[in-house]
C-alpha cells in the first residue's frame, strides 16, 4: 500500500478577514516623531503628566536598540506604521449607537452575543480607540470599576490611581517597544475591583484593528484589592493586508493580599501582524495569578507574559498553547520572578507548528536568594505535523538558593504512524485520525479556556485537518 | 468464505516476512494461529488490518467478497474486519467514550444517540469489570496492561465486527483477567461472525469452541488441523512440528 501524506489546510480566517472601509474620523502620518507623538497627545487631551511622558518615553525608544535575540522584525519598518486612528465614532455604552459596520464587525465575532450570555462586562476597541464599554449594572453595584483607560486617567476618583501604577509594571524602559507604547498607547482597560469584591462572570475586552499599516497600542491596567476575585478575558483579531501591522499592548496588573486574578488570551491577529505585547503581574502574599494564553495569529509574536511573586505563599499558574502555520514564527512563553519564599508557579505549554511554520517555547525562571521554600514546575510539550515545521524549547532557570524544589519537563515530537493507524483501524479517515490527535493533544489546554473560545479553538484544528491528500 | 488470503509475500523494510500464505477463515468459524516468536504472526495480522508499513509484494487478501489487498485501514474497518491490537496506542486528551463513538459513527456512517450509547458502553464495561472512570480516561494512557486488553475487547463487543483477529489479547494478563477476556469473547460470538486469535496459551481457548489451529513458521502455514493440535504444540514444541511437516 502507497503511503498517503495528508496536507494540512490553513486556518479558516475567513470571519477574521472580513475588512471595513476604512474612513477615520482621524488619523496621523505614519512614522514616529516628537511631532506626531505631540499631535497623539493635544487629540486625547492628555493630563500633562501622560504629556510628558510620552515625550520621555519616545526618547527612550530612540535610544533602544531592536532585539536581535528572537524571529526577525526586518519587515517592520516604524516609519510606516500610523499609530493614532480614531474610528468616526465616540465611545458608547449601547451597541444600538455604534456605527453599523463597525458594529458588524464585533457581531460576527460574537461579542455583543457573549455580552449577552456570560459576561459581566464587555469593552471593545477598533483600531486605536476603545468604541464600546459596558458593564452589568449589578457589578457596578459591586463598586467595581469597568472603563476604558482615556476616561480612567481623567477620573476624579481613579485618575491618581492610575498615575500611580501606569507602566510602572513595565516601565518604558524595559525594551524598545514598552518604549514605544509609552510613547503611542491609545485605548485599552482599566479594571479596579474592590477588596473582597468577587466578579462572578468575567469581563471581556475585545481588540480589533481594521485598518492598514496601522499599530495598535491598547493599555490594559487592571488593579484587584486584598482578597478580590477576577476572571478577565482579552481576546483580538485583525483582517490580512500584504502591508506589516503592528501590535504593541501593555498589560499590568495587580494582585494584592490574597486576591485572585484569572487572565485569559485568545489572539488571532491576522499573519501580517508583528505581535510585541508585553504583559505583567505583581502578586502579593497569598495572591493566585493565573495565566491562559492562546496564540494561534501573527506573522510574527515575541509573547512572555511575567508574573513577579512579590509576597508569601504567593502563586501563580501559566497555561498556554501556540499554534503556527506557513509563514508564521511564534515565539511565546513566560516569566516568573519568585521574590518572596513559599511561592509557587506552574507554567505548561503546548505548540502545534506545521507547513514551515515555528514555535519556539522560551521562559525564564528566576528564584532570588530570599525567596526559599519555593517550588516551580516547567512543562513544555511541541508537536509538529511535518518535516517542513520547526518547533524549539529555549527554557531558562536562574535558582539562586538551594532551598527550592524545580522541575522541568520538555518534549518534542510528531504524530506516530501507528497511532495514526491504530484510529484508522478503527474506521477513521486518515484526516480524521490526524485531527483527533492534535485536538487530543490541545486538550488539556482547551479545557482551561473559556468554554466559547474552546470550541472555536477544536473547530480552528478540525478546520485545518480537513485536508486534500495528495 | 469470510476472509480467503491467498499467496500472500509480505516484506517490511525491504525483508520478505511472509512467504506466500495461504489462509482461509469462514463464517462463524473460530480460527487459532500459533507459532514461534518471529513467525510473523504480527505482520500477517498487521497486513490483513492494512498497517502502512507492511508492503504486500504478491497474494491478495479478499474480506467478504471483495478484495481489501489495497485498501487503506479505515476501509478495512468499515467492511467488518477488527484488530486488538498486542500493544494498543496511547492517545492522549482524547476520552475512551468519545473515541469509541467517534468509532462508531465512522464504521456505520449514523448518528450515535449519545443516551442509549452511553447506556450500552456501561452495560458492556460493567461485563468486562472495567470500572466506570475508564469511559472518560485518555485512550489507553496510564492504562494498566490489563486494562489495556479490557479496553481492546469493550471496543470490538461495541464495533460488532464480522471478523475479530486478537493479537496476543491474553498475554500479560493474570488468570482472573484472561477469565474476564474469555468471556468477553464468547459474548461476542455467534454463529455469523468469525475469530481468529493469535495466542500462546492454551489458557484463553478453554472456554471457546475453537474450529482449527494453524502453525505458523518462518512466514508460511506449516500445519492446519482441529483444537487437538493446540495440546500437541504444548508438548512437542513447533520446531518439531514444523520438521514433521516438511
Amino acid at each position: 500500500m502507497e503511503k498517503k501524506k495528508t496536507m494540512v489546510k490553513d486556518i479558516d480566517r475567513t470571519i477574521y478577514d472580513i475588512k471595513d472601509k476604512v474612513h477615520p474620523s482621524y488619523e496621523v502620518k505614519e512614522g514616529l516623531t516628537p511631532e506626531i507623538v505631540e499631535e497623539i497627545s493635544k487629540t486625547k487631551n492628555d493630563p500633562k503628566w501622560m504629556h510628558d511622558f510620552r515625550l520621555k518615553s519616545l526618547e527612550i525608544y530612540n535610544n533602544l536598540k531592536v532585539p536581535d535575540w528572537g524571529p526577525s522584525l526586518d519587515g517592520l519598518n516604524m516609519n510606516d506604521i500610523v499609530t493614532y486612528i480614531r474610528p468616526d465614532t465616540p465611545m458608547r455604552g449601547n451597541w444600538a449607537q455604534v456605527p453599523d459596520d463597525i458594529k458588524n464587525t464585533f457581531e460576527r465575532l460574537g461579542i455583543p452575543e457573549a455580552e449577552r450570555k456570560s459576561l459581566a462586562g464587555v469593552g471593545a476597541q477598533y483600531d486605536s480607540e476603545v468604541v464600546y464599554h459596558n458593564v452589568r449594572e449589578e457589578v457596578r453595584r459591586q463598586g467595581v470599576v469597568y472603563t476604558d483607560m482615556e476616561s480612567a486617567i481623567r477620573d476624579p476618583q481613579y485618575g491618581s490611581m492610575v498615575r500611580d501604577h501606569f507602566m510602572k509594571l513595565v516601565p518604558p524602559t524595559d525594551h524598545k517597544f514598552a518604549a514605544l507604547h509609552g510613547a503611542v498607547w491609545s485605548g485599552g482597560s482599566f479594571v479596579y475591583v474592590p477588596p473582597h469584591v468577587k466578579v462572578e462572570i468575567p469581563l471581556q475586552s475585545y481588540f480589533r484593528l481594521n485598518a492598514p499599516g496601522a499599530g495598535q497600542f491598547e493599555h490594559t491596567l487592571i488593579i484587584l484589592g486584598e482578597g478580590a476575585d477576577l476572571h478577565f478575558i482579552e481576546g483580538c483579531s485583525a483582517p490580512k493586508y500584504n502591508v506589516a501591522n503592528l501590535h504593541a499592548g501593555c498589560v499590568e496588573l495587580y494582585v494584592a493580599k490574597n486576591a485572585h486574578l484569572r487572565y485569559s488570551t485568545i489572539e488571532n491577529w491576522s499573519k501580517n501582524m508583528y505581535n510585541l505585547n508585553t504583559k505583567r503581574a505583581l502578586v502579593e502574599e497569598g495572591g493566585n495569578m493565573e495565566w491562559v494564553s492562546g496564540s494561534f495569529g501573527s506573522h510574527v509574536s515575541y509573547l512572555y507574559p511575567m508574573s513577579i511573586l512579590n509576597g508569601e505563599n504567593s502563586r501563580m499558574e501559566f497555561t498556554g498553547i501556540t499554534f503556527a502555520g506557513k509563514g508564521q514564527n511564534l515565539d511565546t512563553g513566560a516569566k516568573v520572578v519568585h521574590a518572596a519564599p513559599h511561592t509557587y508557579s506552574d507554567i505548561s505549554t503546548k505548540s502545534i507548528s506545521k507547513d514551515g511554520g515555528t514555535c519556539t517555547y522560551r521562559s525564564s525562571v528566576v528564584i532570588l536568594p530570599q525567596a526559599y521554600g519555593c517550588k516551580s514546575s516547567v512543562n513544555c510539550e511541541s508537536l509538529m505535523l511535518d518535516d517542513r515545521s520547526r518547533s524549539d524549547t529555549i527554557p531558562v532557570m536562574d535558582i539562586q538558593n538551594d532551598d527550592v524544589d524545580v522541575g522541568h519537563e520538555a518534549k518534542i515530537g510528531r504524530i506516530s504512524d501507528d497511532a495514526i493507524f491504530y484510529l484508522m483501524s478503527r474506521g477513521m479517515s486518515e484526516e480524521d485520525a490526524r485531527a483527533m490527535i492534535v485536538t487530543g493533544f490541545a486538550e488539556p489546554i482547551a479545557k482551561e479556556l473559556p468554554v466559547e473560545y474552546a470550541v472555536e479553538m477544536n473547530n480552528l484544528i478540525k478546520l485545518e485537518m480537513e485536508g486534500a491528500i495528495g | 468464505m469470510l476472509l480467503e488470503i491467498k499467496n500472500l509475500k509480505v516484506s517490511v523494510d525491504g525483508n520478505t516476512i511472509l512467504h506466500g500464505l495461504n489462509l482461509n477463515v469462514g463464517k462463524g468459524e473460530t480460527h487459532v494461529l500459533m507459532g514461534p516468536n518471529g513467525a510473523g504472526k504480527s505482520t500477517l495480522v498487521n497486513t490483513i488490518m492494512g498497517h502502512p508499513e507492511y508492503k504486500v509484494d504478491e497474494g491478495s487478501i479478499i474480506f467478504d467478497g471483495k478484495d481489501i489487498t489495497h485498501l487503506p485501514a479505515n476501509e478495512r474497518a468499515k467492511a467488518g474486519l477488527f484488530l486488538s491490537f498486542q500493544n494498543p496506542e496511547e492517545v492522549p486528551g482524547v476520552t475512551l467514550e468519545n473515541f469509541m463513538r467517534t468509532s462508531r459513527m465512522a464504521i456505520t456512517g449514523k448518528p450515535v444517540k449519545l443516551f442509549a450509547y452511553k447506556k450500552e458502553l456501561k452495560e458492556k464495561m460493567a461485563e468486562l469489570n472495567m470500572n466506570d472512570g475508564y469511559a472518560e480516561r485518555y485512550l489507553n494512557v496510564g492504562f494498566s496492561g490489563g486494562e489495556k486488553k479490557k479496553s481492546e475487547i469493550l471496543q470490538m463487543l461495541m464495533l460488532n465486527p464480522k471478523l475479530a483477529i486478537l493479537d496476543e489479547t491474553d498475554s500479560g494478563l493474570d488468570v482472573d483477567a484472561v477469565k474476564i477476556v474469555s468471556q468477553g469473547i464468547n459474548q461476542y460470538k455467534n454463529k455469523d461472525n468469525s475469530l481468529l486469535i493469535i495466542t500462546h496459551s492454551a489458557k484463553i481457548l478453554e472456554s471457546l469452541k475453537v474450529d482449527y489451529v494453524h502453525v505458523l513458521v518462518d512466514g508460511k502455514i506449516v500445519k492446519t488441523g482441529g483444537s487437538e493440535l493446540v495440546g500437541e504444540i504444548g508438548r512437542n514444541g513447533f520446531q518439531k512440528i514444523a520438521a514433521a511437516a516438511v
